[in-house]
Formats: structure tokens, C-alpha cells, sequence
């Protein structure tokens, strides 16, 4: 089943006293289907969040159409089924954690004890079953982040949207929101979430879809999108006469030698062979070899630097 | 049930504001000064008293009305809070509602307190709070509810700043149309004339339910007129509320 469905999905903005045209999102064709974690890449000014916030009604498209649990954006009752986390999420500072979330449970209009049950649990999902009734204006960056996690899960929801859910976030604070991001599939959520941090794509998205100047440039499975092929080799070695430098520049290679240990990147497995085969002539020692395959940030940078070669 | 949590939500924000403590004790302040502003006057001083108090009612409730009306849409948007609400399955048009009546409620609390301290004033000059004065605070509440209206509508549009700017003018364009109207009617300049007209026909007439002097002096409206005056007040704020929805509701949040 597709959960989110968008056919030439645009949104052309008018701004300043000229009323200048800028195009957000182009044509945008999307489909995410059911029970997987999306990954919506792209950098600042990309049209992330507009398109995020096209699904949700918070602005109306241009031209296009979209669908979410195949009903027309829009349907309010469809949003019942939706959680939503918007990008660096500001609260009521003058409520409590718990006074927020019960305000929002209202909206699903749960039942006075279900509502608290609800809370309850959220609270101590997210870690803040203490903070549950300190102002959230003494929250930290972190507890908003976790609080708004909370109440995109007030009603269950079959389909979760986060933007930019780890930005700003200490390494643990990401870790926590990618356990839960995976919890959530487990329990056969689809959960759309749009970043700039690549490293947690690459950890826990089934697909990915890179946006650039309002263009889908990519959409396919992170095994699919990055070459398999490996890039360069990374070899640790010791024992080697210091006259071989010469010899492994040759090959391509940047050397460091600290104190008899040599650290040889090379590029590619071919070269890394060789480099092996001098060290067995030379009755050195390997101590490690590490490959390395093209990251999504590699490949994202390449693509973008692509797309903006092509369109200057 | 939704439009009761936004109202709810709304009376707890706007009864934490210190801009509604400043207004309140101020006004609190002005209505007590009254009693020595009596006591200046040979003779007068119940009438004057009574007249003060009602003028100082209505224009820091009006103030109240205006500076917490036009932040609610505003800073829902400015600090973004409105995106997780309208994901909600909460329509535009009851967030609207649930603000506009969220404010009523905040207002309504803030008049009583006013009151009270008004009838507490008059009791002490006079020992009396007569049904005239009440009708005439009845029609500063109905007066209220369309200001309210207004800057909800204001707000829906444009920032805090033009709204209250909007607001302010809406309020005293409205409180002057009659007489606009009527010195537009002796000018020689056509403009004029026909500017007053639109000015007069386009906004509600606020004076209708400006009876202040009337009231001090101890004159009531016949209960017909009385109902009258509030069944415009509420189909005006109806009709206000309605525009600022339309907005609203077709407005993008970026």
C-alpha cells in the first residue's frame, strides 16, 4: 500500500515587493510505501520542508496532487493517523510536558483516562517520565526534541513524519531518536523523516529520496544508489624500508610513516594488492587493512555538485 | 470538545501574560482614582465618579482586548507552534473559534474583576449600582467581543505590530463613523462626503455601544433597543469571525 503518494507535486512562492517567483518544489513524484523508514535528503533550502509541510496542509501546492493512507491531503479526519515532528519544535513554555501533551490528546478526543494513560506512557518513552510537570520553557534543546516525539505519538500513529528530528542533537540524543525511529517500524509504522545528517540514513533507511533545488535527483534503496565497488584501502604496515616511498607514490598512494608504522591509503583493490606484495618481499608486517566503499555523503556531495554543475 | 481545548489552552495563556497584569492593575488603579477625581468636582462627584469609572472600563478593556488579540494567531505562527496544531485533525476554522473564545473568557473574567471593583467604588460614594450602569458594562462586553474579532482578524493577515496599529484604528474609526458620517454630511468637499459614507456603512458603529453618559445620568435603554443593540453586536462579530476564517483558512504557513 502506498502510504504517501505525490504526481508533479509543485509550490512556487512569491516573494518581496516585486512579487518574484521562486520555485520551492518542482514536480515532485514520490511513493513510500508502507511499513518502511524513508530517508528525505537534501541541503538547506532544498524544499524539504515545503514539501513536508504540502502533506500536511500547513501550505497548499501550486499544481499536483498528493495523497497520504490514499486519502487527499487535507482530509482532516485522515489526520488522525498521522504523527507529525516539525523542525526545531517550539512549545507553549507557559504549559508543563504533561499539561502539552494532554492539550494535544485532545484532539483525538481520547477518553479523560486513556488520555492520561497515553501521556503516562509517551513520558516514559521518551525519558521524561521526571520533567513530566516542569515548564517547558526550562526544557533543553534535547527534552523539546523529545517531547515533540512524544506528541506525534499521542495517537498511534500509522505513519509518522519528522523533520529534521536529530538536528541539534548531542550523539546520544540521536541514538535515541533513531532506536525509537526503529522501534516504530518494528510495531509496522511507516516513518517519514527528512535530514541533513547523513550518517543516520545510511544507519536505519530502507529508501531514500535525494531533493535538490526542488528536484527529486534520486529515489531508490541505499544498497541500489551506492556503488558496491571499493573506492580506496586503508593499510596499517610496519617493517618497511623507508627507500619503498618512492615505489608507493608511484602507485598512487599517500604515505605517513610515524615511528616504523606506516599508514598507505591507496586507491582501489588493485593498488592495495601490490602494496601487499611489497610488504611480503620485504618481510614487513600488516597490521590492518580497512576498504572503503563510497559513503551517502560522498555520494550526496557528488550528486549535488552534478546537479549544480549542470545547472550553471 | 476541540474548540474547548484551544479556548481552554487560550484562557491559560493569556491569563499568564504580564501585558493582561500591567492593563488589569492599572485599570484597578484608574477606577480607585476616581474617587478623588469625585471629590475635585462641587457636587458632582457621584456622577463624575460613576463616569470615569465606566470610561476607564471600557478603554483598558479595550486595550486588554487589542494587545492579547492580536498576539494569539501571530505568535502561533511566528514561534511555529501552529504547525503541530493544524497536523492535528483540528480544523482552521475551530482553531479560530477556540481563540476567539478563549480571549471572550479571558475578558469576561477581567471585566467581572473591573466590575467589582467599580460597583465596590460606587458603593462607597454613593451606595448604590443602578441597572443602567450594568446595561452599559453588558455593551462594552458586546463592544469587546467584536474587537476581539477584529484583531483576530488583523492577525490572521498580517504581523502583531499592523494589527494592532489596524486595531486601534478600527476601534476609534469605529467609536467616530456616526459622527464622521454626520460632519462628512456638512462638508462641502465631496470626497469627504462620500469617504465619511464608506467609513460609516464599512465599519460597525462602536458608539451604539458607547452609552456611558447616558448610563452615568442615570438613563436606561428600552430593553428592546437594549437587545437590539446586542443582537448587532453578536451577528457583527459573527460576520467578523467569519472573514478572518476565510483568511485564515486559505492561508499558507511558511
Amino acid at each position: 500500500m502506498k502510504v504517501i503518494q505525490t504526481e508533479n507535486l509543485s509550490k512556487t512562492f512569491r516573494v518581496g515587493f516585486r512579487q518574484r517567483r521562486v520555485e520551492a518544489v518542482r514536480g515532485l513524484n514520490l511513493e513510500v510505501e508502507s511499513g518502511e523508514i524513508f530517508g528525505f535528503l537534501g541541503p538547506n533550502g532544498a524544499g524539504k520542508t515545503t514539501f513536508i509541510k504540502m502533506l500536511l496542509s500547513l501550505i497548499y501546492p501550486t499544481a499536483g496532487t498528493a495523497t497520504l493512507l490514499g486519502r487527499p491531503v487535507g482530509d482532516v479526519e485522515t489526520r488522525r493517523r498521522i504523527g507529525f515532528l516539525p523542525e526545531q519544535p517550539y512549545f507553549y513554555d507557559y504549559l508543563d510536558g504533561r499539561e502539552f501533551l494532554d492539550f494535544f490528546g485532545r484532539f483525538f478526543e481520547l477518553e479523560t483516562r486513556t488520555r492520561g494513560q497515553r501521556v503516562n506512557d509517551l513520558l516514559a518513552r521518551v525519558g521524561l517520565a521526571e520533567a513530566g510537570r516542569l515548564p517547558l520553557r526550562k526544557y533543553s534543546k534535547g527534552m523539546l526534541q523529545r517531547i515533540g516525539m512524544a506528541q506525534a505519538l499521542l495517537n498511534d500513529p500509522e505513519l509518522v513524519i519528522l523533520d529534521e528530528p536529530m538536528s541539534g542533537l548531542d550523539p546520544r540524543g540521536r541514538k535515541e531518536i533513531r532506536d525509537l525511529i526503529l522501534e516504530l517500524k518494528k510495531q509496522g509504522k511507516t516513518i517519514f523523516f527528512s535530514t541533513h545528517i547523513l550518517p543516520d540514513v545510511e544507519m536505519i533507511c530502507d529508501r531514500v529520496g535525494i531533493i535538490h533545488q526542488g528536484r527529486l535527483v534520486q529515489l531508490g534503496r541505499l544498497d541500489q544508489i551506492l556503488s558496491a565497488e571499493v573506492q580506496s584501502v586503508d593499510l596499517q604496515v610496519k617493517g618497511l624500508n623507508p627507500a619503498s616511498q618512492p615505489a608507493l607514490e608511484a602507485l598512487g598512494a599517500s604515505v605517513l610513516e610515524q615511528g616504523g608504522h606506516w599508514l598507505i591509503r591507496v586507491p582501489g583493490q588493485a593498488a592495495a594488492d601490490q602494496v601487499l606484495e611489497l610488504v611480503r618481499r620485504q618481510h614487513g608486517q600488516l597490521i590492518a587493512l580497512a576498504p572503503h566503499r563510497e559513503t551517502l555523503e560522498e555520494y550526496f556531495l557528488r550528486q549535488i555538485g552534478n546537479q549544480e554543475g549542470a545547472g550553471s | 470538545m476541540k474548540v474547548w481545548a484551544v479556548a481552554l489552552n487560550t484562557f491559560k495563556e493569556t491569563i499568564r501574560d504580564r501585558i493582561l497584569y500591567n492593563l488589569l492593575v492599572f485599570a484597578l488603579l484608574m477606577i480607585l482614582l476616581t474617587i478623588a477625581l469625585g471629590e475635585l468636582t462641587i457636587g458632582e462627584e457621584v456622577k463624575v465618579t460613576t463616569d470615569l469609572g465606566l470610561g476607564c472600563i471600557s478603554i483598558f478593556g479595550t486595550l486588554i482586548a487589542i494587545f492579547l488579540g492580536i498576539g494569539l494567531v501571530g505568535k502561533e505562527i511566528e514561534r511555529k507552534t501552529i504547525y503541530s496544531l493544524v497536523a492535528k485533525p483540528l480544523p482552521r476554522y475551530q482553531f479560530l473559534l477556540g481563540k476567539f473564545a478563549g480571549l471572550f473568557l479571558t475578558i469576561l473574567v477581567n471585566l467581572g474583576i473591573m466590575t467589582v471593583a467599580y460597583v465596590g467604588v460606587l458603593y462607597y460614594m454613593a451606595g448604590s449600582f443602578t441597572w443602567p450602569l450594568l446595561q452599559a458594562i453588558l455593551l462594552i462586553l458586546v463592544e469587546l467581543a467584536i474587537i476581539i474579532a477584529a484583531a483576530l482578524l488583523f492577525s490572521t493577515f498580517t504581523s502583531p505590530t499592523l494589527s494592532a496599529i489596524f486595531s486601534l484604528a478600527f476601534f476609534v474609526i469605529g467609536r467616530m463613523s456616526e459622527d464622521l458620517r454626520l460632519l462628512g454630511g456638512k462638508s462641502k468637499s465631496i470626497l469627504f462626503q462620500h469617504f465619511s459614507q464608506l467609513l460609516y456603512y464599512c465599519l460597525p458603529n462602536l458608539s451604539n455601544y458607547s452609552k456611558l453618559h447616558a448610563a452615568a445620568y442615570g438613563d436606561a435603554l428600552s430593553l428592546d433597543l437594549f437587545l437590539q443593540i446586542v443582537g448587532v453586536g453578536i451577528l457583527t462579530t459573527a460576520f467578523i469571525l467569519g472573514l478572518a476564517m476565510l483568511i485564515f483558512q486559505r492561508r499558507d504557513f511558511t
